[in-house]
């Protein structure tokens, strides 16, 4: 069972989690991990042990490659908790973990949130419909169920994620009806010059490219530059339609396609739930266009005991990510006592090199895809708070009655009450916000985070 | 700039005070060291009661009950009341007693407002409740509003009446010259011939450079609240001897809390949750309503508020100093007498005298003998 | 609206969703056999009781709240099905036996 104590606590099993436990365990740090999956990988590595031959072709040998730290992180000797719920982290480093529907507080001396990203919410017109999903969550569907969309399909969005979940669903015979890129106009251009900064990276530009073109033969119609997206229906979705965009280089206007399933995305966002529990410091990012926590070349935080590691700390993608749970774990294990200083310096030079490779790309990515302010801060009749049902012109209206931040525009509304925390809605409001008293986002602040962390019975709290 | 009156902090107090004032044609200038209702004022549990009041404060909330059952007439908002009742429950044949007892006092002094109910009335009112409970005191008329929303339209109506809001402005000194108060904050320096402090939990940082001392401690009061639950309890329901305030919403979530502390950061004015403690009221919570078992909390949190020694405020004249006064240190309980500091504070710079009795909130229980 | 692209006769289970006994793969999650069983929605919301299906599979937007063994408010993204389970929407509220 878990113990009350460990030299080393790690939340999160995906690549910088995993990364950073193999990395610690391996010069003697007492580790344990915590993961809410079934089994370890995160997100990009979702059930990546169990996967069948044919998910496998379908995913692609960027998904199968999981397997060899998955496997690695198995054998490193750390305690690994699978289907583990951190409910409670306060500032004094106390974690709360439900395992079982059991409650257990456990400490440690050092501690590395490795949470991962989340799709950033897109809130469109009916983005609340059924039938109306993250592209992310269709992802995880393959992953872990073999499961594809049936009936009429619509790929919406902007971001690397849509684009390879468009050709993994190619590769699984799944026939869609179009793919609408929300992308702004002249984006990609204005990226390109950010290009050569990325050419160490060529390979991530040189799969986006396969990926675009194996689109284009299937013969899927694509929409550019698309404004004014919105899901239309009843009770379900029934058609996706768009103001303007662009077919090739034809003009289309007032679009509207029938559609069972409309996954949606523009990008990921830390999960950074956890280190705001925590008391770490976090910063806007302007050309991510949300919060990252700030941390030091070796991932340590505002508060010097807690890592904030992989994309939940700053989208870095899966790579970047290990490497930097990997150095994270050289760092600990050195302020542990388990190597010196010149062994820090000799393992890390090479992973640094290879991180800062991984990271090249960034920018260049970045720039292309920050998604449009159109889809970030959207108008009046549109749901911003999924849970509390709390539309843009609600928020709007307790601004105007003189709500200056997001917490109170939450006590005013009740927006981001909700069981999700405000997982959906936090970045909207603060960017509503911002946009409608003209005050930069680092001083309209995010929604506070506030325990539990994920919802708890009474009777649970009542035994911790 | 000048005004006619300066009235430090917009919480309840603070911003009742600013309507009153201005409502009585003394417009004010208020200075908030952050936003309206930031702290206790704008995250308390709701409570609207004079059930269980110390026995100083009973007349002073009968007062303001009057005004809670006629809100939008004196704020053009509802604030969220809801006139739900209040039970305090008896969870021995002990604490039974006691109930009975504070009940029998106040009838002797003429109240008549608390009334015993025994164990099947108790039941009939709430089926919801554990059989243990013994009885309880039942207090009509009482109810809860939304905190938050309560303090805006406080703000809003006094906004209207003429008072000057100004946000993010901490007190940094006051100076007294002649018959002019001098009140300097971030952005502004504001004179006036009054001035009335209602800095809650910072209320004695206040009171200090008015040399006037008070031991006020700030805390953390926590509170908790459930999922959406279907409709089972109306009353405020609160324990006798341990710490307890339950009330079910019209949305159906239900918020725990009561006074139970968690951590106080001061120089982040923050309040955290002190998660052992917090399980104390889960207890208590699923003691007396055992359905409450499964459900499941959804958010904690903890506002700071200011608590005297003897737990109850500060509602007095300035003992240094004319033309000043102090509305703070209400201990957890002042959400609900809200609208009648303002009224008080109105006369007493009106009038230099109010009908309703408040020595026993004098500032000079507190003020230690040399600086009288 | 979903449909399994392998074979998984070898290893099912079989659940009750709704009423209705369905036979579905083993190891994947309560939100994944709703949507193969075709469910219009998975709960309807407490606030307005529109419809509602799971949305980020991921545990993190509280759309996909089911009924699972008869507790209510469970994420079913985050629960596996198992031999026997039941699976009911989540129509408004939380409600207990007790209630």
């Amino acid at each position: 069972m878990i113990d009350d104590s460990y030299e080393l606590l790690i939340i999160g099993a995906g690549p910088a989690g995993m990364a950073a436990a193999c990395e610690a365990a391996s010069h003697g740090v007492r580790v344990a991990v915590l993961d809410n999956q079934t089994s370890p990988g995160g997100q990009i590595y979702r059930n990546v042990d169990r996967a069948t031959d044919s998910r496998n072709r379908i995913l692609g040998k960027d998904y199968v490659k999981g397997r060899l730290l998955v496997d690695r992180f198995k054998q490193c000797g750390g305690s690994y908790f699978s289907e583990a719920t951190v409910w409670f982290l306060d500032e004094k480093r106390r974690v709360g973990v439900l395992i079982d529907d059991k409650s257990y507080f456990v400490s440690a001396d050092k501690l590395v949130l490795a949470t991962g990203a989340q799709e950033r919410p897109m809130p469109i017109k009916g983005w609340q419909l059924p039938g109306v999903m993250t592209a992310g969550a269709g992802q995880i569907l393959l992953k872990s169920a073999g499961m594809v969309p049936e009936g009429r399909l619509v790929l919406a969005g902007t971001g690397p994620l849509i684009l390879l979940l468009a050709y993994q669903y190619l590769q699984a015979g799944v026939k869609f009806d179009a793919l609408i890129d929300t992308t702004p106009q002249g984006a990609m251009l204005r990226s390109l010059g950010k290009l050569f900064e990325a050419l160490p990276a060529v390979d991530y530009l040189l799969k986006g490219l396969k990926m675009m073109l194996a689109v284009r033969q299937a013969g899927i119609p694509v929409y550019h530059g698309v404004e004014g997206l919105g899901a239309v229906g009843e009770e379900k979705l029934e058609a996706v339609r768009f103001d303007a965009g662009k077919a090739g280089l034809k003009k289309v206007t007032d679009c509207e396609l029938q559609a069972d399933t409309l996954l949606l995305h523009q990008g990921v966002i830390p999960n950074f739930r956890l280190p705001l529990a925590a008391g770490c410091e976090i910063e806007w990012d302007a050309q991510q266009q949300n919060w990252i926590v700030v941390t030091d070349e070796w991932g340590r935080s505002s508060d010097a005991d807690i890592y904030v590691v992989g994309d939940g700390s700053r989208i870095s993608g899966a790579e970047a990510s290990a490497l930097q749970g990997r150095l994270a774990g050289m760092h600990i294990s050195f302020q542990l006592g388990k190597i010196n200083a010149g062994k820090l310096e000799a393992l890390s030079g090479p992973v640094v090199k290879s991180y800062k490779r991984h990271l090249s790309i960034r920018p260049f990515l970045d720039s292309c895809y920050t998604p449009s302010p159109r889809y970030l801060v959207p108008d009046d009749a549109t749901l911003v708070c999924r849970c509390e049902e709390i539309s843009a012109g609600e928020i709007r209206q307790a601004v105007r009655l003189g709500c200056t931040g997001p917490n109170q525009v939450k006590s005013f509304t009740r927006c981001g009450m909700g069981p999700c925390q405000g997982s959906q809605c936090s970045s909207t409001v603060s960017l509503i916000i911002s946009e409608q008293l003209g005050k930069p986002m680092t001083e309209v602040g995010c929604i506070r985070v506030r325990p539990p962390l994920s919802p708890i019975t009474l009777g649970q709290l009542s035994e911790v | 700039m000048r005004s006619d009156a300066i009235v430090i902090g917009a919480g309840i107090h603070g911003c009742s005070v600013a309507l009153h004032l201005a409502r009585s044609g003394i417009e004010p200038v208020v200075f908030e060291r952050s936003h309206p209702g930031r702290h206790a004022s704008g995250v308390n549990a709701g409570g609207v009661r004079r059930l269980g009041r110390h026995f100083s404060e009973v007349p002073l909330s009968i007062a303001a009950m009057k005004q809670w059952w006629n809100i939008r007439d004196l704020v053009d908002d509802d604030c969220g009341f809801e006139s739900s009742g209040q039970v305090k429950v008896a969870e021995s044949e002990e604490e039974f007693d006691l109930l009975k007892s504070r009940v029998k006092k106040l009838e002797m002094d003429g109240y008549e407002h608390e009334e015993i109910i025994t164990r099947s009335e108790l039941k009939d009112r709430i089926p919801a409740i554990s059989d243990h409970c013994r009885g309880a005191i039942v207090c009509q008329g009482d109810g809860h509003a939304k905190p938050f929303r309560t303090v805006y339209a406080f703000y809003a109506a006094s906004k209207r009446a003429g008072a000057r809001f100004f946000r993010d402005q901490a007190v940094d000194s006051i100076k007294r010259a002649g018959q002019t108060w001098k009140v300097t904050t971030r952005d502004f320096t504001c004179e006036a011939p009054v001035l009335i402090n209602c800095a809650g939990a910072w209320g004695n940082q206040i009171a200090a450079l008015l040399d006037e001392q008070v031991p006020l401690e700030p805390t953390a009061l926590m509170l908790m609240i459930s999922e959406r639950l279907p409709h089972f309890c109306t009353p405020v329901v609160g324990a006798t001897q341990r710490t307890l305030s339950f009330k079910q919403f019209s949305n159906g979530t239900v918020l725990i809390g009561g006074g139970l502390q968690g951590y106080v950061d001061m120089s982040r004015q923050q309040g955290h949750v002190d998660i052992d403690e917090l399980a104390i009221n889960t207890r208590t919570a699923r003691d007396i309503f055992p359905l409450m078992e499964k459900a499941r909390i959804i958010r904690c949190w903890a506002g700071i508020e200011g608590v005297t020694p003897d737990q109850i405020p500060v509602i007095s004249p300035s003992s240094t100093y004319s033309d000043a006064y102090h509305v703070f240190g209400f201990s957890g309980h002042g959400f609900q007498l809200g609208p009648i500091t303002g009224s008080i504070i109105s006369d007493l710079v009106n009038h230099q005298s109010t009908e309703l009795p408040i020595e026993d909130f004098s500032i000079e229980r507190f003020v230690l003998a040399e600086h009288r | 609206m979903f449909k399994t692209i392998e074979d998984h006769a070898a290893d099912t289970v079989g659940i009750t969703v709704e009423g209705v006994p369905h036979r579905v793969p083993a190891n994947i999650s309560v939100a994944a056999a709703a949507l193969l069983c075709g469910l219009g929605s998975v709960r309807e919301t407490p606030v307005t009781g529109v419809g509602r299906l799971p949305y980020c599979m991921m545990g993190v937007c509280f759309d996909c709240l089911m009924k699972i063994n008869g507790q209510p408010n469970q994420r079913a993204c985050q629960v596996m099905v198992a031999a026997d389970m039941t699976v009911e929407r989540q129509l408004g509220a939380a409600e207990f036996e007790e209630f």
